[in-house]
């Protein structure tokens, strides 16, 4: 189960040779060691078509790996210390959610990990962040925007955590044992998110002239992908309907209330913006992006694109 | 239950947390079972957090003093139903914390804690107003204190300080 790479005598060259990481088990990729769902049942439930539970996974993976992305170019750039950890917690915790749900993309259909070289250590999780292009990500385009100042950045979290609560507290009466327990883990995490975008929210709104002039700036940005986060894609209705998946349309209502109501306490008007078409109406459900993600990706792949057979 | 499994459950309970190593992880709550199946010794292990980056640390932990204790064939498998909660943090464990200087999680069905605010069913109601907690400096014992950030040196703490003796102290998190 663990593979743990050791060095043979004589090799020792530095401090870090000779104990700090001889053991390297703690650095995720590549390693293998640390499956997320290491002895989990990851059986598909009957009756459920396990491309569409894999393709829904990805969704609600990528979602949380592209904003996490996003939250982790934050680190050491945050203006104050304490948001600075908040954005790097959050981060973590939607890196977190992404592991588990790339795992059981991967587990429910292996045939959505791409190929790499016989003998690649890259465990499949890995597989998905690092080796997709683009267009077989499958977030909502709101995940991608490239980040904006902080108050645009507390835009997103709030409008992408309304949505992603209400979705993963359905999500916790899925069929799908596996997808129920990641929920339940989930909702109690983006509660905290939601809430600390919120109260970030009205504490822009109703702070300076300054804090507010760029509060209306980044909604008034975002708001033409709201919309999308809605929309239902056929891999989703397939899943809704057999018991294990959430059609995204089924929150809308429950999302505005939420959202109406920070808006309202901030004395914010909700801006009237035209919806971001798509390519033919399709977006980033169907793996039509914006460029930003295709520059996104080439930064975050690039390390571990160049060593496909490297381990960690 | 066997010998061997008594044994077995006794190393794994006696293995620390890797980031609050005064806690083991029986005390932390996130050892689930030790059994023996085949011959092997299996351990569940829970989350604490979907990103927490411990677990590799904790399996690793747990294999080597198992395989210390003259038990070869270790599995650790994770466990992620029910999440784990602040709840299962034993009381040896709370005291543990105070006396490190990290002021232990209230009760989990207490209102600052998301498991408990969504009643089934329902929305999971929006919380714009900074959670108010009982909480005490684990320092000087003074309840005045102020809490400075919801999230603090590891995702599982919030961060405080005492207005008291002005020392900056982490509170676990209701969750």
């Amino acid at each position: 189960m663990n593979q743990i790479h050791t060095h043979p005598e004589g090799e020792h060259e530095s401090a870090y040779d000779d104990g700090l990481l001889a053991n390297d088990a703690h650095w995720a990729f590549g390693t293998s060691f640390e499956d997320p769902l290491a002895g989990v049942d990851t059986t598909v439930p009957d009756g459920v078509d396990p491309r569409a539970l894999a393709c829904y996974c990805l969704m609600l993976g990528d979602d949380a790996l592209v904003l996490s992305h996003r939250l982790s170019e934050w680190c050491s750039n945050a203006p104050d210390l304490e948001e600075d950890i908040a954005l790097a917690n959050i981060s973590l915790d939607l890196l977190g959610q992404a592991r588990l749900l790339l795992a059981r993309a991967a587990a429910a259909d292996p045939g959505v990990v791409p190929a790499l070289p016989e003998g690649s250590p890259v465990p499949a999780e890995d597989a998905l962040a690092f080796f997709r292009t683009d267009m077989d990500y499958r977030n909502v385009r709101m995940a991608e925007v490239p980040n904006g100042d902080f108050a645009e950045t507390v835009c997103r979290l709030l409008l992408m955590s309304v949505a992603r609560l209400a979705v993963l507290q359905r999500l916790t009466t899925s069929r799908d044992a596996v997808l129920a327990a990641v929920a339940a883990k989930g909702v109690k995490e983006i509660t905290y998110h939601r809430d600390f975008a919120a109260r970030w929210f009205l504490t822009l709104a109703q702070g300076t002239e300054e804090s507010r002039r760029r509060l209306l700036a980044g909604l008034a940005g975002l708001m033409p992908l709201w919309g999308e986060l809605f929309e239902t894609h056929p891999a989703e209705y397939a899943v809704a309907e057999a018991g294990v998946g959430v059609d995204p349309a089924d929150v809308r209502g429950e999302a505005e209330v939420v959202l109406d109501h920070v808006l309202a306490t901030s004395g914010v008007e909700r801006p009237e913006v035209r919806p971001l078409a798509g390519v033919r109406g399709k977006k980033g459900r169907h793996g039509l992006h914006t460029e930003a993600l295709s520059r996104m990706l080439a930064e975050m792949q690039s390390v571990a694109r160049e060593h496909p057979m490297g381990v960690w | 239950m066997t010998v061997a499994s008594t044994r077995a459950r006794r190393v794994a309970e006696s293995v620390t947390d890797p980031e609050l190593p005064m806690l083991t992880l029986a005390d932390l709550g996130v050892l689930r079972s030790v059994e023996i199946v085949d011959g092997a010794v299996e351990v569940a292990i829970t989350p604490t957090y979907s990103g927490c980056p411990a677990m590799a640390t904790m399996r690793d932990d747990l294999v080597r003093r198992l395989q210390e204790e003259g038990f070869a064939d270790v599995r650790v498998r994770v466990a992620l139903d029910e999440p784990w909660t602040t709840d299962w943090i034993t009381p040896r464990g709370r005291a543990a914390l105070r006396e490190a200087g990290i002021s232990p999680p209230g009760p989990a069905a207490g209102p600052a804690s998301p498991s408990t605010r969504s009643t089934a069913g329902g929305p999971v109601p929006l919380t714009l107003l900074p959670v108010r907690r009982r909480v005490s400096c684990p320092r000087c014992g003074s309840d005045d204190v102020a809490l400075t950030s919801e999230f603090g040196s590891t995702a599982c703490k919030a961060l405080y300080r005492c207005r008291a003796c002005l020392e900056p102290f982490d509170h676990v998190k209701e969750h």
